[in-house]
């Protein structure tokens, strides 16, 4: 992917100007990465690609083009697996990366030992949204369980954001009944009762509780409840804290068999790297996601209120463990679902 | 089942002979309900589209069109259309030239076989594609080896559309050629006349408006196609996003203007082709309209 | 190979030739992949695959509204056909247009543009609603969005046929004393009952295989509103491709006998009708 510019008069001053400046390469370079993401992260990484690219060009000299694409994070997963040329992933949940270690062995299986916090450099949290006023007086994940409230979320089933919605609720009927898993099951079916609505995609589900008017509440990721806040008015929605919740851990990855056939390692690696940096993590808070350097966090404390997070690996055992019991067939979402009930 | 796909309109009804009219009442009645369920289904989804496209008004909808990512949609979505299209109606030409001039053993099953791709849900037309070329199938895999890409670039784009468009232009040349026959065709030959000479001298003027019909169905399903395309696309913003794709993307990032500004850009497409087809069947009218009618007389007679 | 009566013509060999190899090319081989993949199940993970009680509620759902979206589209599309060939009416050129746009319209924008029309805030929906009717995100949803898809096939299978039909036959069964109602039940209805089985078997076709405008409007209900497509893409965000191809198996047979069905029995009126 890397291309030289051709361009002799240019060459010329560059050479020359680098001689006079003692610069380490003697022309400029054009690469390309492609940054395949799912679905709500655009104008994130449009943001973070502006500022790496200016870096980069400060740095090298080369200039760097970053390709987006985005959808489920599952079908992104499986796009790559089946060849997409991603040079680097950052998908909705670890399971989507796993997949692509095990079935096309892209990548090694410790890929996520291989960046700072788990190759998470953005967190979320999973909220609940309501409209003005809260007229049905949710509190917590409690009172999405009483008859007549009508939940939307999207099917954990096709959607990987919905799979940290569900655990947020399954985690927090664990913990209030002891870690009954009988009751924990009665308490989420009769969460999905209350669900009319199970659209394919998280913004979907989005634009049923906020164009369409359907639901009193709207579980979805922080990011996106902010997103929808401002998206659509301060005044219309309000963001309800429950008194305990997920985790929610996008992470991201370079895929080493793509990065060493493109000679593109070093820039990949560079990329996510700069996500953890101070002027990453602020492009991260900017748009919604919690960021982990402490300073930042500090900065942006009254966007983000502390509440206690579960985690998918001090809780759920990782996300092979937990997508095996919960989203596989006939798993704890499918038993919800049965003939008759 | 291929005599009635003719959508080739032809000699209007007509209205004067009063044994055959219905009672006013009954007419108004028919229209009325005729234009209560296209409004239903149509009109009003239709119209929808297009207030939503405008309802920041125009200067948003056409800065929403002349975005990069915009033109680099409707370029694929153009570009994609040409080479399916043609190739489809090459198909469709020399599957009709076979079907309706020819009997052998097995032409039942060939035509429903051009039929099959009705039947195959799109997602599952993009799947088959990915299960075929994708880097984990054998051919993908040695294509890929060799630095050629099919899925998640344009090749694939263009397949998964042939895929879905694919009986489209047979199905509507087929019924036609059928019933003008193929006495011309042998006249032309007897008297000495070259294979090719009579096709494109004696067929082509017959079927040209059924040609031209296929080729605008054809048309506005390649440039409308989603599900497929979805699969195999990758979705790689500003390359590898149709029209279709960019405006789910649009959709799903808020942008609402922008998605169905793109979507009734679609439309207008759509209908564009049409009237165009409308208007050229309307000026060359008289002689492929008196053929038809020679070739009808001498069929019932 | 080619009956002798026709041999004065040529290019048998090259156009058979030509339209075997594109059918292959384009959709054989690669239709065969499903095939395929479907066996590399058991026949005991198949049975489980395409025979669990979610997939026969779906199965449920998409045949029916389909059965459903195809007899609307048959009867009305009648009724436009009819209007369209017989009568004369303003703005008739551009509605007649505008028939083929459903074919156009990329189904994700039919769906989004369906719900924002008949969810309980849009358009229709605000009307219907108080009245108990319950269009988006119920299964009465998934019927308008697959009437959507099939309307211009119906349509323009019958179209056609109405307009090829000769009005004399109309004039003589007037003549000899035949009502209106008579004549069209005894003289037009059998001409138009092969369109209108295509068109049927078309419309019913293409509205099973619907995925990009139902997901939106059905609301994707395990047990209630979960339609087929929706399943199979379940199964592959689980990457289980085979599971996935087996439902597509047998929703390609189904359709596949189908069009066969409604291809004999085509054959077999138009036999009755000429004898």
């Amino acid at each position: 992917m890397f291309r030289s510019k051709f361009n002799l008069k240019l060459a010329a001053v560059i050479t020359a100007m680098s001689l006079l400046l003692n610069l380490s390469s003697a022309h400029a370079k054009e690469i390309t990465l492609l940054n395949v993401s799912y679905d709500p992260t655009r104008e994130l990484y449009e943001a973070v690609n502006a500022q790496f690219a200016k870096n980069w060009k400060a740095k090298t000299g080369d200039e760097v083009t970053i390709n987006q694409s985005h959808g489920g994070s599952g079908k992104q997963a499986r796009a790559v697996i089946d060849g997409l040329e991603a040079d680097v992933v950052t998908l909705g949940l670890a399971g989507d990366i796993d997949a692509i270690s095990d079935k096309a062995n892209l990548l090694p299986s410790n890929w996520q030992k291989r960046l700072p916090d788990n190759s998470v450099p953005y967190l979320s949290t999973i909220v609940l949204l309501v409209r003005t006023g809260n007229p049905k007086k949710i509190h917590d994940w409690d009172d999405l369980v009483k008859p007549g409230v009508s939940v939307v979320t999207p099917n954990p089933k096709t959607s990987g954001g919905a799979r940290w919605n569900f655990l947020a609720a399954w985690g927090y009927a664990l913990k209030k009944n002891g870690g009954d898993e009988a009751k924990a099951n009665d308490f989420i079916s009769a969460l999905f009762k209350n669900v009319p609505v199970l659209d394919s995609g998280a913004r979907g589900a989005t634009t049923t509780f906020v164009e369409r008017g359907i639901g009193d509440v709207l579980i979805a990721w922080e990011n996106e409840a902010l997103m929808a806040r401002k998206q659509f008015g301060q005044d219309k929605f309000e963001i309800v804290y429950p008194s305990i919740s997920i985790r929610a851990e996008p992470p991201v990855a370079w895929v080493d068999k793509v990065t060493s056939r493109h000679g593109t390692a070093d820039v990949a690696k560079a990329y996510l790297e700069f996500l953890y940096t101070p002027a990453g993590q602020e492009i991260g808070a900017q748009n919604f996601y919690r960021p982990r350097d402490p300073a930042v966090t500090a900065k942006y404390a009254s966007q983000f209120p502390a509440l206690p997070l579960l985690t998918i690996d001090g809780d759920f055992g990782g996300w092979k463990t937990a997508e095996a019991k919960f989203f596989g067939d006939g798993g704890v979402f499918d038993k919800i679902y049965q003939p008759g009930s | 089942m291929f005599e009635n796909f003719g959508w080739l309109s032809q000699s209007q009804a007509d209205p004067r002979k009063s044994a055959t009219a219905d009672p006013p009442l009954v007419r108004f009645a028919l229209i009325a309900i005729a234009m209560l369920f296209l409004g239903l289904f149509l009109f009003i989804p239709v119209a929808a589209v297009f207030a939503q496209a405008l309802q920041h008004g125009l200067g948003e909808y056409l800065k929403s069109i002349i975005d990069p990512e915009a033109r680099s949609a409707i370029r694929l979505t153009l570009m994609t259309a040409a080479i399916a299209v043609p190739l489809n109606v090459l198909f469709g030409v020399a599957a009709s030239w076979a079907i309706a001039r020819f009997d052998f053993p097995g032409k039942q099953t060939l035509l429903t076989l051009i039929d099959i791709p009705f039947s195959v849900s799109p997602v599952i037309a993009g799947m088959m594609f990915v299960l075929l070329l994708g880097v984990r199938a054998p051919i993908g895999g040695w294509l890929y080896d060799h630095g050629i890409r099919i899925i998640f670039a344009e090749p694939g784009i263009v397949l998964a559309t042939i895929f879905v468009t694919f009986p489209l232009a047979a199905r509507e040349l087929i019924p036609i050629m059928q019933a003008v026959g193929s006495e011309e065709e042998e006249a032309a030959i007897v008297l000495g006349a070259g294979g090719w000479q009579t096709f494109l001298r004696v067929t082509l003027p017959n079927v040209k408006w059924g040609l031209l019909y296929g080729m605008v169905l054809c048309n506005a399903r390649a440039m409308g196609e989603f599900g497929a395309v979805s699969v195999v696309s990758g979705h790689i913003r500003g390359h590898t996003n149709t029209m279709p794709l960019y405006i789910e993307i649009m959709y799903n990032d808020y942008h609402y203007v922008a998605a169905f500004a793109v979507s009734s850009l679609l439309t207008l497409l759509a209908i564009a082709t049409l009237i165009a087809k409308h208007f050229l069947e309307r000026r060359v009218i008289p002689v492929p309209q008196k053929g038809a009618d020679e070739i009808e007389t001498k069929v019932a007679a | 190979m080619a009956s002798k009566k026709n041999n004065v013509l040529p290019g048998f060999n090259l156009t058979l030739g030509f339209t075997l190899a594109y059918l292959g090319i384009v959709v054989l081989i690669p239709l065969s992949t499903i095939f395929l993949k479907t066996f590399t199940l058991t026949w005991a993970e198949f049975w489980h695959a395409v025979m669990s009680p979610r997939t026969l509620a779906a199965y449920r759902l998409s045949f029916g509204a389909s059965l459903a979206g195809a007899l609307i589209n048959s009867v009305f599309g009648f009724v436009v056909a009819w209007t369209l060939v017989r009568y004369e009416f303003p703005f008739k050129k551009l509605i007649d247009v505008m028939v083929d746009l459903p074919f156009a319209l990329p189904t994700s924008v039919a769906g989004i543009t369906l719900t924002a029309i008949y969810a309980q805030n849009g358009w229709l929906g605000r009307f219907l609603e108080p009245h108990g009717v319950k269009v988006a995100f119920a299964p009465l949803g998934v019927v308008v969005a697959l009437t959507f898809v099939g309307l211009p096939f119906t349509v323009r299978t019958i179209q056609p046929v109405l307009e090829d039909l000769d009005v004399e036959y109309e004039e003589a069964a007037a003549t000899l004393g035949a009502g209106r109602l008579q004549t069209f039940a005894r003289v037009i209805m059998p001409a138009l009952i092969p369109a209108l089985l295509t068109g049927f078997a078309l419309a019913f076709a293409r509205a099973l295989g619907e995925y990009g405008s139902v997901v939106f409007i059905s609301g994707n209900m395990p047990m209630r509103t979960e339609v087929v497509p929706l399943l199979i893409m379940a199964k592959l965000e689980q990457f289980d491709y085979a599971g996935a191809t087996a439902i597509a198996v047998v929703m390609l047979v189904v359709s596949f006998l189908l069009l066969l069905g409604v291809n004999i029995l085509q054959r077999w009126s138009s036999q009755r009708l000429a004898a």
